[in-house]
């Protein structure tokens, strides 16, 4: 008990704050971070098997970007709006984690491609 | 003379059945830490009272070289016997035979054993450790876990089943535990999961061990699909046998009844939870104060501790306590918390147990991980459960029961059948912090002083809405009680409780949030 009066944090519940013990599924769980449409993600993990972009490409919604391999499936990975590619994170043959970051978009420059 | 040749040639046969996988494969067992089918089921089960059926089932699998493969009792030992003179079906899987894989004789003999549990109305006790599905057989394992599946769908409710982890349990087989009332787990033996460790690496190249995949910590503190966790198979056994001894053999029977006995416990109630509201104590100590020679059997302990749930006995008679636990995340109701109340406010129902309901809680937990695991789907198991439940049931709000979390901890409203509330209950609609700054926005806002304004505001909450009176003036509280008055209390309502007719419209099932 001696130990556990140490561990006491404060825990607001509305209003009042309560003095309380938390549970490690309560300290592991993730914070919400506003998702940044300028980043693309895996939403699996997998292997890169093909990348069709390159830095500084302006890339038009729909377009593919990279084949991720997961499951056994090949999922292909679409832009989500026409931008322009800032920064590839991944190389072809890279086992990457789920939510990791692929790509970094940018917005378009102005003037049109003719 | 022949009968005597023939009654040896019987022992030789039996002895050689029960000898499993022969001698090396039981030292390999032994060097793995687990005891062997055999001497669990003889621990666990009355001196002399386990009698074994099926003990010569073969297996009639004849591709992959199985034609010529003897399998004692097709890796898997069925019988009754008595636990404390309860009587129990019980089957356990021998891992010495062929890794106690399931084939469909090996099922047949678990439905077989299960059929007879439910047809003579006793607990069924399934001793897991198995390699999983024998794939020699194919389609045939496949049909023998669905069969035991069925079988559990359709005990669910009729007789307590109590599933025991003591080896791998991986794949399929994990369902036929998950099906069940009760799983225990031991440290370093137990191993659950769908998919183990290597497949996961291969497809997903995560890597992880057994252990921290599906052990035994992992499904008591994180999954909830372990009830109760142990450091040794002995203890494990153990507490099967608490757990027998306190509740019924079927639903259509009570928990046996013991002599009364009066608690051990000696911290005096009118001490234990503090002055300050925001201070926590440990809520079983309450239920030390108030059941039988101050025992508690606490299912779940580890998983979703904010609320405590187990049983213990009061006047003798078992009762399931359900209760908020303000030591842990405050006492909130969250995902987790709610998934675990409800079903054992379900299982007390379903086998007459009657249901005591002890309230400290400040409300749901706030955050987005929570919204996203779909709290208001989880939350809504709890209404469900206590709506639903026939038994008598109880509730002592102890200090504080506000908003959603006040109708959820079994209230007048969900059909409680007594509600008492100690004198220091705040029954409101949230804390008087919150509810103030939202009534007197106003007055705050406009005072010179806001902070010296917000509380005396809250001080006049506190003084009108956040006590019992307000709720017992609304006959939603049938009493106020002293805390020194509970136990005499929930004894007299148990006991006026016990012709309790309750009835539900016709219906073939409901569909809970589940």
């Amino acid at each position: 008990m001696a130990k556990k009066n140490q561990d006491l944090v404060e825990f607001a519940v509305t209003a009042r704050k309560y003095k309380t013990l938390l549970t490690n599924k309560y300290k592991n769980r993730k914070a919400w971070v506003d998702p940044n449409p300028y980043e693309i993600q895996s939403f699996i993990p997998g292997t890169i098997i093909e990348i069709s972009v390159k830095e500084g490409d302006v890339v038009q919604e729909g377009e593919p970007l990279l084949i991720l391999e997961a499951m056994k499936m090949r999922n292909r990975i679409q832009m989500p709006f026409t931008a322009k590619i800032k920064k590839v994170n991944v190389n072809v043959g890279d086992r990457i984690p789920k939510d990791m970051l692929m790509l970094e978009l940018e917005a378009a420059e102005e003037e049109e491609e003719s | 003379m022949t009968l005597k040749k023939n009654i040896i040639a019987l022992r030789q046969k039996k002895a050689l059945v029960q000898m499993g996988g022969g001698k090396k494969a039981i030292e390999k067992q032994a060097a793995m830490g687990k005891m062997t089918a055999r001497a669990r089921i003889l621990y666990l089960l009355d001196v002399n009272s386990f009698h074994e059926y099926d003990m010569f089932v073969e297996h009639e699998e004849r591709n992959f070289g199985m034609d010529t493969k003897e399998l004692a009792g097709d890796g898997v030992i069925t019988g009754t016997g008595t636990i404390n003179g309860a009587p129990v079906c019980i089957y356990a899987q021998d891992f010495t035979v062929m890794g106690g894989s399931l084939g469909l004789k090996h099922a047949r003999k678990i439905t077989k054993i299960m059929d007879h549990a439910l047809k003579m109305k006793m607990p069924c006790i399934g001793i897991n450790d198995s390699g999983g599905a024998r794939i020699q057989e194919g389609i045939g394992a496949l049909a023998g876990y669905g069969e035991i599946f069925y079988r559990n769908t359709m005990a669910s409710g009729v007789i307590p089943q109590i599933s025991v982890i003591l080896g791998p349990c991986a794949g399929g087989a994990v369902y036929s535990p998950a099906l069940t009332d009760f799983v225990f787990v031991v440290e370093n033996i137990s191993k659950m999961f769908i998919t183990g460790p290597n497949v996961i690496e291969t497809v997903l190249g995560e890597k992880i061990s057994q252990e921290d995949l599906g052990g035994a910590r992992v499904h008591a503190e994180i999954t909830g699909n372990a009830h109760f966790y142990a450091q040794t198979e002995i203890q494990c056994l153990n507490q099967i046998k608490d757990l027998i001894g306190l509740i019924p053999h079927s639903n259509q029977e009570k928990a046996a009844k013991i002599a009364p006995k009066k608690p051990t416990f000696n911290k005096n109630l009118e001490n234990i939870i503090p002055a300050d509201p925001k201070q926590p104590y440990d809520v079983r100590e309450i239920i030390f104060a108030l059941s039988d020679e101050s025992k508690f059997l606490e299912v779940q302990e580890l998983w979703a501790p904010n609320i405590v749930i187990g049983f213990g006995r009061m006047n003798g008679e078992t009762v399931g306590f359900v209760a908020n636990q303000p030591m842990y995340l405050a006492g909130v109701l969250d995902c987790d918390a709610s998934d675990k109340a409800a079903r054992f406010i379900r299982f007390c129902d379903a086998f007459n147990i009657p249901i005591v309901t002890l309230e400290d809680m400040p409300g749901y937990l706030p955050g987005v991980d929570q919204e996203h695991a779909g709290v208001i789907r989880h939350g809504a198991k709890m209404l469900y459960a206590y709506s639903e439940a026939t038994v008598p049931k109880i509730t002592v709000i102890l200090r504080k029961a506000y908003g959603g979390g006040y109708i959820a901890m079994n209230s007048r409203h969900l059909g409680a059948d007594f509600m008492f509330a100690w004198p220091g209950a705040e029954i409101a609609v949230m804390g008087p912090e919150g509810a103030a700054n939202i009534i007197f926005r106003k007055e705050i806002m406009e005072a010179e002083d806001q902070d010296a304004m917000r509380q005396q505001k809250v001080e006049e909450y506190i003084e009108k809405f956040a006590n019992p009176f307000v709720a017992a003036a609304k006959g939603y509280i049938d009493a106020v009680i002293e805390p020194l008055e509970t136990r005499e209390l929930i004894l007299h309502a148990l006991e006026v409780s016990k012709n309790k007719d309750d009835h539900r419209p016709y219906k073939k099932h409901g569909v809970p949030p589940f």
